[in-house]
Formats: structure tokens, C-alpha cells, sequence
């Protein structure tokens, strides 16, 4: 049944494919995302200036632009390095340029998720921390950290989900995800609505997963937390 | 170099703006029986509009525009209605795509500000002796346009940037463009620039735009309670 005239297991290579560029994104954006909203709620005036150009600039061009621009748009400071480092036909795999693409988008949505988050910690825990001799590092990670998860997760989560369909983005630089694949098989069978309606089925699947996974992070993190009831 | 290229870009962006333009009004009047729908107190009247939502909201515009571009023609029946005629050609195939993508995302905006109006108010307009119907068109939509008009303006954003891939079926957009004078120059780097400068400039004027008029309607104040 799940034969699709031969290219069944195409689609779940496909299907993988677009697991792993997700989650190789997300840990990019996620770590992006740390950074810019440290950045833009700082002390310093030039690092709050970065975080602000870094979010209004990635937020402001379309996603597809990103992808074509970290493919395409790299190859001559590619083509450079490569000449330098004795291959001058160095060019970005469309995995590295995708999750480079994905990542900075997804970055620049989670600085504003962490930023919110980060204000909704009491600074009274921070100098708690402090007073009880732990190092910002330690704070950071003990006390920071672990509600800043808490608070952001909802956030994060509808993030991922629009990052799993920007997926479909790197098949435009040929990466050989749910869509692409989809793309060949219809190609070769003339039947277009059958492939592209499975890869979409395929999409909801992979949303009907992750939200429940994230019901689940959600419980796990506010445990101990009464929930707020209108 | 650039400025040789300006007329037709500036081509291209006035299809992107026209497309845009088409599917956030028209996608708002297809969302608004969709949304009231979505916030009924019955299942059988969610239903339908759930589906409807859930499929486009969950799955790649791009995939939804190669399913009505190259997916729809698959069934005999569709190239020989009378339909056929705006099936084949892209520019309408993106409209109609983009029209229905942004008409569920509308939906789903409009059925939480309908779902956030204050309960008391809602009790309010019954115990005064109007009927649901009353209650929902004199208090229940008129608040939810506002609460819901910050989140209407966001969509109108994303929509310009998700338009971004109608050139993949031969819409001459920005994108289509852009992808038109990198295969005359091979100026990869300058062009895919020069794009998302207008991208940028354009969502930027978008929300100055949508600022200006949540002052006017003083929506900030109309969010307290």
C-alpha cells in the first residue's frame, strides 16, 4: 500500500532528511536565539544594537531568500576560501547551507521568545544566586536556565512548527527532503496530485508528533506550576 | 548595474504587492465565515473549518502551490472544465493558493479574538435582550476586529515573505525576476541583495503602516479591561 509505485522508501528517506535538517536547525537557532536575546537585553549599547539589527533584518526578507542567498549567494566567498585552501571548487552542501539559512531565521524569532522570557524571570532569584556565592555561569545555568525553558517552550514550540514547513525551502537548492522527493516521483510517474498530496499528509503527520511531544515537554517543565485558568 | 535592472524589478514588486494584495482582502472574506465557524458552540459546525485549517496551516505553501499547479491537472475533469482556463496559467494558480493559505491563518486569528471577548460583555448585550445574532455583529465581531487587527497585520507581513516562492511556477515576482537577470549576469550575490533590500524595505513600511493605524483606532487603548 505504502508502495506509491516504487517510491515509497524514496519518500521516507525524504522524510528523515527533513527530521534531521529541522533539528539541526533548531540546535543552530536555538543557540542563535540565546545569544541575541542575551544581546539585546544587555547593558551594552553596541551589543543591543547588533541583537536589534540581527532580529529586524532576518525577520524583514523571506526565508526562501535566505536559503537561495546562503547557496548561492556564498559562492564566490566560497569559490575565494577555496582557492585559498587549495580547492577552488569549494562549494556549501545544501544540508550546511539549509541549516545556515533555517537556523538564522529560526534565531532571530527565538531571541524575541527568550527575550520575553528572560524579562519574565525575577532579577530577586539572579542576586539570590549571587548571594549564596554562585558564579554567573552557575546562575545562568541552575536558576536561569531551566525556567527559562519553562516560560519560552510554548513560544519555541510554534517555532518549530513553522520551521518544519520552511523545510520544504531547501528543496529548492535540490537537498533530497519530503519535497524534492516528491518533486522526482512526480516527475517520473505523471502523477503529480498523488505525490504532492502524500508529502503533504507526511507534513501534518510530522505535526501531529511534534505536538504532542511538546504537550509533553510542557507537563514535564511546569511541574509544580499551577496553570493560570480564565 | 543595478539601475539597469530597476524598471523590471520594480515590475516584479508590483506582482508581489498585487498578489499580496488579492489574498490578504479576499483570504479575510473567505476567513470570516470560517473563523465565526470555528467558534461555534456546536462540533458539527467546527468541524469542516477545522480541516480546513488544520490542512493549511500544517503543510509547506510551497507544496500547496505545486499541488494546485502541477497536482490539480493530474484529473481529466479539472483540464476540461471550464475552470482549466486559470488552472494552467501560474499567476492565478499563486493566487488562488495564496488566497486560501492566508484565508486559514485568518481564520484561526479571527477565532481566538473572537474567543478572547470579555464574557461579561457578551452577558451584557444578552441580558439587554439582544439576540445572538445582534450580540455577535454589535459586540462580539466589532471587538474582535480590534483585538484580533495587531495579529492580522503580522499575517499581512509573513504573507509578503511566504510570496517569496510563487517564482518556482514562473511568476515573474520579485523573485522571478531576480531569478531572471542572475541568468543574464551571474551576479548571484548583488541581485539576491538587491531583493532582500526590497524585501526588507517593504515589510518595513508595512509595519510603520499598521502602527499609524492601531493608533488611529486607539487599539492599545481598547485592550484594556
Amino acid at each position: 500500500m505504502l508502495d506509491l509505485q516504487g517510491f515509497g522508501p524514496a519518500l521516507l528517506e525524504g522524510t528523515w532528511m527533513t527530521i534531521r535538517l529541522s533539528l539541526a536547525s533548531v540546535a543552530l537557532g536555538l543557540l542563535l536565539g540565546l545569544l541575541g536575546a542575551s544581546a539585546k537585553i544587555s547593558g551594552n549599547p553596541l551589543l543591543r544594537g547588533v541583537g536589534g539589527f540581527y532580529t529586524s533584518v532576518v525577520r524583514g526578507i523571506p526565508e526562501t531568500l535566505w536559503v537561495l542567498l546562503a547557496y548561492y549567494g556564498t559562492t564566490s566567498i566560497f569559490n575565494y576560501l577555496g582557492s585559498f585552501f587549495g580547492n577552488p571548487y569549494l562549494t556549501l552542501s545544501p544540508f550546511i547551507a539549509g541549516t545556515m539559512a533555517l537556523g538564522l531565521c529560526f534565531g532571530a524569532y527565538a531571541t524575541e521568545v527568550f527575550r520575553g522570557a528572560l524579562l519574565a524571570i525575577p532579577n530577586g532569584q539572579k542576586e539570590a544566586g549571587l548571594a549564596l556565592g554562585m558564579s554567573g555561569p552557575r546562575i545562568f545555568w541552575r536558576i536561569t536556565l531551566p525556567q527559562l525553558w519553562r516560560v519560552a517552550l510554548p513560544g519555541l514550540g510554534n517555532l518549530y512548527l513553522i520551521l518544519l514547513k520552511d523545510t520544504a525551502l531547501v528543496s529548492l537548492i535540490s537537498l533530497e527532503e519530503i519535497m524534492r522527493k516528491a518533486q522526482v516521483a512526480s516527475n517520473a510517474t505523471k502523477e503529480p496530485f498523488t505525490f504532492y498530496f502524500t508529502a503533504a499528509m507526511i507534513y501534518l503527520g510530522l505535526t501531529v508528533i511534534i505536538m504532542a511531544a511538546l504537550h509533553v515537554f510542557e507537563r514535564r517543565a511546569n511541574r509544580g506550576f499551577v496553570r493560570t485558568e480564565l | 548595474m543595478v539601475a539597469r535592472f530597476l524598471p523590471a524589478l520594480l515590475d516584479g514588486m508590483l506582482v508581489t504587492l498585487e498578489l499580496v494584495a488579492v489574498a490578504i482582502v479576499v483570504g479575510l472574506i473567505l476567513a470570516i465565515p470560517l473563523g465565526i465557524a470555528r467558534a461555534s458552540r456546536h462540533w458539527y459546525v467546527r468541524a469542516l473549518p477545522y480541516i480546513y485549517v488544520f490542512f493549511f496551516r500544517g503543510t509547506p505553501l510551497l507544496l500547496q502551490l505545486f499541488l494546485v499547479y502541477y497536482g490539480i491537472s493530474q484529473f481529466e475533469a479539472v483540464r476540461e472544465s471550464i475552470f482549466w482556463h486559470y488552472l494552467r496559467e501560474p499567476y492565478w494558480c499563486a493566487l488562488i493558493t495564496m488566497t486560501l493559505h492566508t484565508a486559514a491563518y485568518i481564520a484561526e486569528i479571527l477565532r481566538g479574538a473572537i474567543q478572547s471577548v470579555p464574557g461579561g460583555e457578551v452577558e451584557a448585550a444578552r441580558a439587554l435582550g439582544m439576540s445572538r445574532r445582534q450580540a455577535l455583529q454589535y459586540i462580539i465581531l466589532p471587538r474582535a476586529v480590534r483585538i484580533g487587527l495587531p495579529a492580522y497585520g503580522n499575517e499581512v507581513i509573513l504573507m509578503l515573505k511566504a510570496s517569496a516562492v510563487v517564482y518556482t511556477i514562473t511568476v515573474m515576482d520579485i523573485m522571478g525576476v531576480v531569478k531572471g537577470i542572475n541568468s543574464q549576469t551571474y551576479q548571484f550575490e548583488l541581485f539576491y541583495l538587491v531583493a532582500g533590500v526590497i524585501y526588507l524595505v517593504i515589510t518595513i513600511a508595512f509595519t510603520q503602516l499598521f502602527k499609524l493605524v492601531e493608533r488611529w483606532l486607539k487599539i492599545e487603548a481598547s485592550q484594556k479591561r
